[in-house]
């Protein structure tokens, strides 16, 4: 506990404090669209806080993340509705599965001195790969969709993960703090100082006897495993999932913009940037609507513009910029 | 069930010459990465853009898509100098997942600019040569087929002559050598640098045009195009022109091979597979240079 604050200037505490009473707070607050998007912002948060764990900490660009939220959605939800399995227990089915293919993805790569776009390529077309696979497996739908069975809402059930948006929304939650004190301990930790040491210069931190493998290694397990939870949650909260829209590389993008958006390798950055850029792209559509527009593709301009705006002209993201302002330790 | 050998052969032909004009569109790929050393996210996403400046240029003037092809070649390379000069060359010492990013933004505005324009239902060309085709013995060749390839084919050529033969070619190709050599003797690598984007944006329109005669256009096939191009690429080896080439073919070949045994949808299943064994077994690509 200690060592997850150590460190933060009071005012930082005082932020993370309004910022953490208002998260738990908020189904109080709003009606079920806000909280809807706030689910989403928070899902993203959580998939870019594990992203940025293997880009951001350790340098290793993966543009397949996609693959590893698809695996764990299917996994826990295959074995939920062919053998009844608890989401609990297939979460850690979905975990395992997960680190076994980052594993095996990471060690392909680095043990053939597969690195920067290279490697980025590698882990599109494992994705890929992996969507058309799923496109053609009738066992699990198939393209024509794999469905969880829709009861009753109203009914909180955390066994079985069946219950009504609260109950998602909470869960998500839980998984972004946790992966958010995750990150802040492994930044702290030896193995973080490694990872950066990796990201920097790999051959200077080979130099020094680091064993790069394995700890590119790890990322890449870690990153999976956090990814995979993910999964398990999109699936239970949407009860639908189509290998076309999962595994799509259009996810892996919109899993690594919130990260790169708010700041890579910084702590606040993923979930700064899911906040910023999940309303960003619902508010676009709600002014289309009124505005009466409904050309499709309006939205994704502008989407588009905004992405390039930062892109261009806060080339670190938007929390380093903000952490000056606010006169918060730089990280 | 044996296939009749004929069969396999007329589908094998047929990927081959689609294989070509796969190549030329990664060729643009290929000599942006090779001299500027930006990975063009956007490639496929600038070919269908291609594809639809041609529709609206076959619409207005009758021409041929192939003709179609110079007008429209030309207009992306103003596109590809203009985009490299204004907005890409800042980024070429940023790292790649900065370069990344801005490019995947330019394909996302790409994209859902032609789903304004054109909305998203599949767009073609007519030709009256589109369902003739030439027998060779037992081959019958589709004649689109066959012109689309010569003009790839001729493309290519004039590139690779364009690369060897002239003082402007043999610059560009003095920057991809040694940045620091080039600057040292006096070429605006600024400028040459907008030259190859546009050469490469030249390259992919020119192949967009072609590939019009053979298939249908959506705005959302962009990134498809985008990777296939990335895979012919790599599978070559970064910066080799022959490698695209050659590469464009095999993964023609493979696709209408694995389109006739395996289903029409899994064929892109066959490429992504030879992607991640050439990558694992020979980073470099087929015919790239090791190191």
């Amino acid at each position: 506990m200690r060592a997850l604050f150590a460190g933060l200037p009071p005012r930082a505490l005082v932020v993370l404090v309004i910022v953490a009473a208002l998260l738990l707070g908020a189904p109080l607050m709003v009606d079920a669209y806000v909280l809807s998007v706030l689910i989403l912002c928070l899902y993203f948060a959580y998939t870019g806080q594990a992203w940025n764990i293997m880009m951001g900490f350790a340098g290793q660009l993966s543009l397949g993340h996609s693959l590893y939220v698809g695996l764990g959605a299917y996994a826990a939800a295959a074995l939920f509705v062919h053998f009844s399995v608890n989401p609990w227990l297939g979460a850690l089915a979905a975990i395992a599965i997960c680190t076994a293919a980052g594993l095996v993805i990471g060690f392909l790569a680095f043990r053939f001195g597969i690195a920067g776009v290279y490697f980025a390529i590698l882990t599109i077309a494992f994705s890929e790969f992996t969507r058309i696979g799923f496109d053609h497996w009738t066992w699990l739908g198939g393209s024509g969709g794999f469905f969880l069975p829709v009861k009753e809402r109203g009914v909180t059930d955390l066994a079985t993960l069946r219950g009504p948006p609260v109950m998602f929304y909470y869960a998500i939650l839980a998984l972004t703090v946790g992966a958010l004190a995750l990150s802040r301990l492994l930044l702290a930790s030896r193995l973080g100082y490694y990872w950066r040491a990796i990201r920097e210069d790999e051959e200077a931190a080979q130099a020094l006897g680091i064993d790069t493998f394995r700890y590119k290694m790890i990322a890449v397990g870690l990153s999976a495993a956090m990814t995979s939870l993910a999964g398990v949650f999109f699936a239970f909260y949407y009860n639908n999932l189509f290998p076309e829209q999962i595994f799509s590389m259009g996810r892996s993008i919109e899993i690594i913009l919130g990260p790169i958006i708010g700041g890579l390798g910084t702590l606040a950055g993923p979930i700064v940037g899911a906040f910023v850029l999940t309303p960003l792209a619902d508010g676009i559509t709600e002014i289309m609507q009124l505005l009466g527009i409904d050309t499709p593709g309006v939205k994704q301009v502008f989407y588009g513009v905004c992405l390039l705006l930062v892109v261009v002209f806060l080339p670190h993201g938007i929390w380093p910029a903000i952490a000056r302002r606010l006169g918060f330790a730089p990280h | 069930m044996p296939l009749p050998l004929d069969l396999v052969a007329n589908v094998v032909v047929a990927g081959l010459l689609a294989g070509l004009v796969y190549g030329l569109a990664a060729l643009g790929l290929s000599v942006i990465f090779g001299v500027v050393r930006v990975v063009n996210f956007a490639h496929g996403e600038m070919m269908t853009a291609a594809m639809y400046l041609a529709i609206v240029l076959v619409g207005l003037t009758g021409l041929d898509p192939l003709v179609a092809a110079v007008p429209v070649g030309a207009i992306l390379f103003v596109f590809g100098y203009a985009l490299q000069r204004g907005l890409i060359n800042p980024f070429v010492t940023r790292p790649e997942h900065t370069q990344f990013m801005l490019l995947v933004a330019i394909a996302i505005i790409l994209v859902n600019v032609q789903l304004m324009v054109f909305g998203p239902n599949a767009r073609n060309v007519q030709v009256d040569y589109a369902l003739d085709s030439f027998e060779i013995g037992p081959l019958i060749v589709d004649k689109v087929r066959v012109y689309a390839a010569a003009a790839a084919v001729l493309a290519a050529a004039s590139l690779f002559a364009f690369f060897r033969r002239t003082l402007v070619g043999k610059s560009i190709r003095a920057c991809a050598d040694n940045y620091l050599g080039a600057q040292v003797v006096g070429l605006n690598v600024k400028r040459l640098y907008a030259l190859t984007f546009g050469i490469g944006a030249a390259c992919v329109g020119a192949a967009g045009c072609m590939l019009l005669l053979l298939v249908d256009v959506t705005p959302v096939q962009g990134p498809a195009y985008t990777l296939l191009a990335f895979i012919i690429v790599i599978v070559g080896g970064m910066g080799s022109l022959t490698g695209a080439l050659a590469a464009g073919v095999i993964i023609g070949m493979s696709e209408a091979l694995a389109g006739l045994l395996i289903a029409p949808s899994a064929k892109s299943m066959v490429t992504f597979a030879i992607l991640i064994l050439v990558l694992l077994f020979r980073p470099q690509g087929l015919l790239g240079r090791a190191g």
